[in-house]
């Protein structure tokens, strides 16, 4: 679908997250202001524990966020049914999928859904963007196998060829990256980044990869239970913000060659 | 989600024969034995040459086999709904407690009517009220085990769950025989046995409506069901409402399920086992696919199960219900030895 309104922003004003249980909240981390553009690769950092699922998961419509505002463009995704939200937002959770029995191409398939009719008959051109997605991600090979014969790695990837197949201006992923080998850990995020720029949309993943993050992503967002700066990256090294991530008598941080020093 | 260039043609036509020969066989064995061009003749209308074999036929045989289509076609279905909705290849009507459920409600109608006498003195032991009573008992289960599975992710408990209200029902029906007396003991263990004989054409035709608005639900759910088949967040993120689905999908059960145990009695393994004997055969996880399928394969599996209930040419006829457990349990121990664990 080609839904390339101009100048479409992801944006969270003030926004805290975290858990509600019956009658109290659990704040995971709030004051998070998070600006995307269309066209940008987005990372959220930060240690274990901090939040960054939390919040690609609130920002999914996942969990409800406890307050703030999640805008797209000028619209707020509380007023936004589920259905037309499958058209702009598309997901890779770390939570596994619940049948394992479907093959890759099954699987990226189903990232059309929200633009087949009521029996999910696929067009032409839904084919094209599943044959594209799986082209994108190297799985041709692997197309009619079963997801529980797949590595790890390889489900990841069969997972993000979902998500592009869905083919929506706000792609959020979950810590895309982990069970990745280097090469293909590099490839995909410089493939995200290709593939923010080209056809315009707004990447947003989690990561532990901080360095990797540094070099390769548009912005930004280190979760660090206070602040919680946004910006690009050298913004960042200048503000002397990912000093702060590690206890520093464990892990400084190299301001000149962006990396940390164990 | 049919990607491949591959179309389940063949396996669908020869399922249908095999329909057609089950269905055959079905109505061309029994106690009286028909001979065969006698029961082709019957069948297309013309003159037979034994009055009584056409009344056989048509008001006992006939019946009998179109209610092992639907009872067959139907439970396998809910089958299907429950295995992708609680996404658990264990589930089905007769495992979570569904036909408990049933079985509670015709407990409760037939013989609890006499333990509080004092306080109702109608005697409405019909078919239709019989058939309410185990529709709201499984929808009531059915309900418990929705609230449970929102709750408790582990799939384990669901099953646990289900097994807990067998023993709930079988404690009360227990309580309820000491107050009842024979003649209704009787009638409520004869239904529990299971019997798929004794419907007559009104019954079958309520039956055919119960049947028919579940698998219009279930048709209306195939979308929603592929994504399930991812887990919930991720349908959510599709574009599915979720809440709504789930409703769908838990009343096309519910009516499934609890009208087939309400008119036929509680039939075990049928559920369980022909939606993985489906994807066996088939190599699907389309719901499109599976859908037809999975009821074709159900009926065929039932009107078989049936024939040999009926012990062709003896007078006996054995409770259907065992023979679906006899050939159903070791099916699905076979699928968990062979494939170690049963994926869905």
């Amino acid at each position: 679908m080609d839904s390339k309104e101009q100048h479409i922003t992801l944006k969270t004003e003030n926004l805290s997250i975290g858990y509600t249980s019956k009658n109290s909240e659990i704040l995971v981390a709030k004051n998070i202001d998070l600006n995307a553009q269309l066209g940008e690769l987005v990372a959220i950092i930060g240690i274990n524990g901090i939040g960054k699922s939390t919040l690609l998961r609130t920002l999914a419509q996942v969990q409800p966020k406890l307050a703030g505002t999640i805008k797209i463009g000028e619209t707020d995704l509380n007023n936004m049914k589920s259905f037309d939200l499958a058209s702009e937002i598309s997901v890779v959770l770390t939570e596994p999928i619940a049948s394992k029995n479907l093959t890759v191409i099954e699987l990226v398939a189903l990232g059309r859904q929200p633009y087949t009719n009521w029996l999910g008959t696929l067009s032409e051109q839904d084919l094209a963007k599943v044959k594209e997605g799986i082209t994108q991600m190297e799985l041709g090979s692997l197309q009619h196998k079963k997801c529980h014969e797949l590595s790890d790695g390889q489900l990841q990837r069969a997972m993000i060829a979902r998500a592009l197949a869905q083919d929506t201006p706000v792609i959020l992923l979950d810590e895309p990256t982990t069970h990745l080998d280097l090469y293909h850990k590099v490839r995909i995020l410089k493939l995200l980044k290709h593939i923010a720029k080209e056809t315009d949309k707004i990447i947003i993943f989690t990561t532990h990869e901080i360095e990797m993050a540094i070099r390769l992503c548009d912005e930004i967002l280190l979760l660090d239970g206070h602040t919680n700066p946004f910006g690009k990256p050298n913004e960042l090294i200048e503000k002397k913000a990912f000093e702060r991530i590690f206890p520093s008598d464990t892990i400084t941080f190299d301001p000149d060659t962006g990396s940390f020093r164990i | 989600m049919i990607v491949k260039n591959k179309t389940y043609r063949w396996p669908f036509i020869a399922m249908l024969i095999m329909l057609v020969i089950s269905f055959t066989i079905n109505i061309g064995l029994g106690s009286v034995s028909i001979p065969f061009d006698e029961l082709l003749n019957s069948l297309f209308g013309n003159s037979v040459g034994n009055e009584s074999w056409d009344y056989i036929i048509w008001n006992y045989r006939i019946p009998k086999a179109f209610t092992a289509i639907l009872v067959g076609s139907g439970l396998s279905l809910s089958g299907l709904l429950m295995q992708t909705l609680f996404r658990n290849p264990l589930a089905g009507p007769f495992v979570l407690g569904i036909s408990s459920g049933a079985s509670l409600g015709a407990a409760l109608l037939i013989m609890g009517s006499t333990a509080i006498s004092g306080l109702l003195t109608f005697e409405f032991v019909n078919d239709v009220s019989l058939a309410i009573a185990a529709s709201l008992g499984s929808f009531m289960v059915l309900l418990v085990v929705v609230i449970v599975a929102t709750r408790v992710k582990d799939t384990m408990a669901l099953l646990i769950i289900g097994l807990m209200f067998g023993s709930i029902t079988a404690a009360i029906v227990s309580v309820l025989s000491y107050f009842t007396n024979a003649e209704k003991l009787q009638r409520y263990i004869y239904w529990s046995f299971g019997s798929i004989g004794n419907l007559t054409w009104p019954q079958l035709l309520l039956l055919s409506v119960l049947v028919l608005v579940g698998v219009l639900l279930s048709v209306l759910s195939i979308k929603s069901l592929n994504a399930l088949l991812l887990g919930e967040n991720y349908a959510r993120s599709l574009g599915i409402d979720l809440k709504k689905s789930r409703y769908i999908i838990i009343i096309a059960t519910g009516l499934l399920a609890g009208g087939i145990t309400a008119f036929a009695g509680p039939i075990a393994f049928i559920g369980l086992a022909v939606p993985h004997l489906t994807r066996q055969l088939f190599n699907a996880m389309d719901h499109k696919i599976l859908l037809p399928a999975v009821m074709i394969y159900g009926a065929v599996l039932m009107l078989l199960c049936d024939t040999l209930a009926q012990l062709p040419t003896s007078a006996h006829v054995l409770p259907i219900n065992a023979i679906t457990s006899i050939i159903g349990a070791p099916v699905v121990i076979w699928l968990l030895v062979r494939k170690r664990k049963m994926i869905f």
